[in-house]
């Protein structure tokens, strides 16, 4: 085989190995998830407040490092999503609903993360 | 003994190529909407191309200039964490890859833009304090290998239309 042909074999390796494990990951945590309870919010790595996915509620967060970010979280139908947010980009907001333990809502400008438990 | 200037220009030249590659793709939308801060890496494709040409201490130079010209001009001191971190991880990935011999620049580059996910991880998990980011593994996984590949076969084009056409 030549050098070129070996490179090229190598790389299809390692790229089916990443995808593999990254496949294995990925299968795993879908078997391994469980419906969750509550949504625990966490603003620039402490947790700051949690609510029970049974109880319909809409909360206007304080986020930011500084306290000066807002993020609108919405409880409804067993599952919680972001509605509105001061960050430049509004990645949360387009995030899907959450509901399984483990599952989270990231808005890195405003330092909050959303998760499930 | 100083470096040439026409190589120092010519570096120059590609940190701001790197510089532009990287505004652009700050524009774009997120690869995948439910996953902040996957991007396509196409900054990357001048990195990996100086690595080849030069070697890691220019592609580690050129890379900390991107860096700290994009986060001072079009992102923040949070951008530059994850940017470092990313960039750190991947350039090692991609010089120890490439020191072995075995890989073609493609694959360095797929190693190089996983590295490159797996930093901002870290980094993210280690700011924000929860574990749970750490589920979005799978998806940066396949995102940089993807986009790994896609950089690695720009860059390897980069080099066959500039072979001979570059500074020493």
């Amino acid at each position: 085989m030549t050098n070129r042909r070996r490179r090229v074999r190598n790389d299809v390796l390692l790229a089916l190995c990443l995808l593999l494990v990254a496949g294995v990951c990925f299968g795993l945590f879908l078997l391994a998830r469980e419906a969750g309870g509550h949504v625990v919010v966490w603003v620039d790595g402490e947790a700051v407040a949690s609510y029970p996915l049974s109880v319909d509620r809409t909360v206007v967060l304080t986020t930011g490092a500084d306290g000066t970010g807002r993020n609108t979280l919405v409880i409804s139908g067993g599952v919680a999503y972001v509605t509105e947010a001061s960050c430049p980009d509004g990645i949360c907001m387009g995030h899907r609903a959450i509901s399984y333990r483990g599952e989270s809502i990231v808005c890195l400008p405003n330092r909050l993360v959303v998760t499930v438990e | 003994m100083p470096m040439k200037t026409k190589k120092l220009a010519f570096l120059g030249v590609m940190a701001s190529l790197a510089l532009v590659l990287a505004f652009l793709e700050s524009l774009l939308p997120p690869v995948a909407a439910a996953f902040p801060g996957v991007k396509m890496g196409l900054p990357n494709i001048v990195i990996l191309f100086i690595l080849y040409r030069y070697g890691i201490k220019e592609a580690a130079a050129v890379s900390l200039v991107r860096l700290l010209l994009a986060a001072l001009l079009f992102g923040s001191a949070l951008t530059l964490a994850y940017s470092a971190a990313g960039a750190a991880l991947s350039l090692t990935a991609m010089a120890l890859l490439r020191h072995t011999g075995a890989f073609s620049s493609v694959g360095v580059s797929l190693a190089g833009g996983v590295a490159h996910n797996a930093g901002q991880i870290l980094v993210a998990v280690f700011l924000l304090g929860t574990a749970e980011l750490a589920y979005y593994f799978p998806v940066l996984v396949i995102s940089g290998t993807v986009g790994g590949v896609l950089v690695g076969l720009c860059a390897a084009f980069l080099q066959k239309r500039l072979d001979g056409h570059t500074p020493a």
